[in-house]
């Protein structure tokens, strides 16, 4: 295996710092108003891989909304490089949950879709590089494929040279891998994580899956439950670069042991509170 | 530079690993007659003609007369009807000014119907001012606006279009605002954050989006749009010339008292439709090749 001395902040420079200050987001209208996110602080560190672990419903994709700027906070700001936040910005590129790519376009006009409408770069130069990144993500040979013609391996293979080709300071990947079966899931895994490795663009990664957390994080991020805050930040000092057979080490397993544990009790207030609104109600 | 120079391989996915390239280009019309659905279609019909001659001839051969069928004259007798009038040009002139018709509402109400689909599907304001006005006029059937029409419109011609019109209009309309806001939401907020202008968001994602529903609706609006065209030719008596449109030639068949006549009428309707719908089929499966691919 190449050694690589990279450290999960060795290689800072030039990359880009997410910061969420005390963000708020509330829905519903003032008699039936619940807060999905309360006072949550984090900051994405330049070059790192922040995952973000929280139970499903926990407000996880909200959260993933305001970042992209797709939605507003209430209360609070999020800055990219110390700049506010104001709306959706090919700066901040998301992968979605199950697929996003448009199914009227080939692979090939999907990856090219970005740069072609916003036309700050010549052609063939956007050619160019779509051919290079669909190579390197293996799908050369089907560039002329329409979406539903691609594997669910291929579709999130296809939407991340989309995403990479628009040169976002952050990438925010919203359960990306959700869908896929055990084997692709894992083979994108390891996919992910090198491509990650190679250039360490500041990532902010959601996902439900814990082993798959630890898998690819710098900085793993356990939420609460709602209102969703930032319940507990661990440091995951896996060496890099990665391969799943520090899964099965002594640290691996202990970083899982805690994070379940935190999870657990997350759920078990949930699961507390919704009890006892039953037993109000029964009696 | 980019970060394409430096190249970690793809995984490899052996179970995904389908050869997806095309096979030999075979005509439509060759995959039709090699599949097995248009050999029972085939059969089918010949065995429906069969039934319906042997059931209308019993009474001829054995005295019973078969219930409902027996009225009807048999296909042989329908077909000699047909053969007969085949060479008449006003039986062809029917054709012809149905057909005019049908295609003159129909195309008005997609030039109209579409765009008004789509500003009420992206614009709330639209939304809120026509819409209301428009789901009370839309439970009103076409016939019922033939009086109006008749009144409003200065000639025959004009009022049986504008009839026709509505038949397709108002199904086009409802197609075309559930299938705009039924697009997935991750397309537009994907290419928002690419960069799109509100028109590439119109043009790129809304538009192509909606084409299935326009199909969908096309197809739908042409069949009542025959439907329409024929019973506002019976009402208005077919206009003042010879041959007025198939509707007439059926309403005129029956005052003559030629049932086998009738019902040439009405087969050649079937057809006219089955043809105008599999225009719209064919045309939708060129704009959509996205869908053309099962």
């Amino acid at each position: 295996m190449a050694t690589n001395t990279e450290t999960s902040t060795g290689s800072a420079k030039g990359k880009a710092t997410l910061e969420l200050k005390n963000v708020n987001r509330t829905f519903g209208t003032e008699w039936a108003r619940e807060e999905i996110i309360k006072d949550f602080t984090l900051t994405v560190n330049p070059g790192e891989l922040t995952v973000i672990v929280g139970p499903s419903g926990c407000g996880k994709s909200t959260l993933v909304n305001l970042v992209a700027g797709f939605d507003k906070p209430d209360g609070g700001e999020i800055l990219l490089n110390g700049q506010k936040i104001t709306g959706p910005g090919h700066d901040r590129m998301v992968v979605f949950q199950e697929t996003a790519l448009i199914p009227w376009q080939t692979t090939r006009e999907n990856v090219v879709f970005g740069p072609k409408l916003r036309g700050d770069r010549k052609t063939a130069e956007i050619e160019a590089e779509a051919d290079r990144l669909l190579n390197k993500v293996g799908l050369a040979e089907f560039k002329e494929k329409y979406p539903i013609q691609l594997s669910g391996g291929m579709q999130r293979r296809a939407e991340l040279a989309r995403a990479m080709i628009n040169h976002p300071l952050v990438m925010i990947m919203d359960e990306p891998f959700r869908g896929l079966d055990a084997m692709s899931r894992e083979l994108m895994q390891e996919f992910f994580v090198r491509l990650f490795e190679e250039n360490r663009r500041t990532n902010l990664f959601v996902t439900s899956e814990v082993e798959e957390a630890i898998f690819l994080a710098d900085r793993l991020v356990i939420l609460s439950n709602r209102p969703t805050s930032v319940r507990e930040v661990i440091d995951i000092k896996l060496p890099r670069p990665r391969d799943f057979h520090m899964l099965s080490s002594p640290e691996a397993f202990e970083y899982k042991r805690q994070t379940m544990e935190i999870l657990h009790e997350e759920a078990m207030k949930s699961f507390n509170r919704t009890d006892r609104a039953f037993k109000s109600a029964a009696e | 530079m980019s970060e394409a120079d430096k190249t970690p391989n793809a995984p490899v996915e052996r179970e995904t690993k389908v050869d997806v390239r095309a096979p030999r280009k075979r005509s439509e019309l060759e995959k039709a007659i090699s599949s097995k659905s248009f050999w029972r279609g085939v059969v089918a019909l010949i065995g429906f003609v069969l039934l319906w001659e042997v059931c209308s001839r019993m009474e001829q051969w054995t005295g019973v007369e078969v219930p409902w069928i027996g009225k009807v004259p048999p296909p042989t007798e329908v077909l000699a009807a047909w053969t007969e009038i085949f060479w008449f040009a006003g039986y062809w002139e029917s054709w012809y000014l149905s057909t005019g018709r049908v295609f003159a509402g129909f195309i008005a109400a997609m030039v109209l119907g579409i765009p008004f689909g789509l500003c009420l599907a992206v614009n709330r304001y639209f939304h809120d001012i026509f819409f209301p006005p428009f789901e009370v006029l839309r439970p009103i059937p076409p016939l019922a606006w033939v009086p109006a029409s008749i009144v409003f419109w200065p000639t025959t011609e004009l009022s049986i279009a504008f009839v026709t019109f509505l038949g397709a209009f108002f199904t086009i309309v409802i197609n075309v605002l559930g299938g705009a806001k039924s697009i997935d939401i991750r397309f537009l907020r994907a290419a928002q954050s690419m960069g799109a202008t509100q028109w590439d968001l119109f043009r790129k994602i809304i538009l192509p989006g909606t084409l299935p529903s326009i199909f969908t609706g096309a197809a739908v609006g042409m069949g009542i749009t025959w439907e329409v065209v024929l019973a506002g030719e019976m009402i208005s008596g077919g206009g003042q010339q010879g041959g007025g449109g198939l509707g007439f030639f059926i309403w005129s068949s029956y005052m003559g008292g030629t049932v086998a006549q009738v019902i040439v009428g009405m087969i050649s309707i079937g057809i006219a439709g089955y043809l105008s719908s599999s225009l719209i089929r064919y045309i939708g499966s060129i704009s959509m090749p996205w869908r053309r691919l099962f």
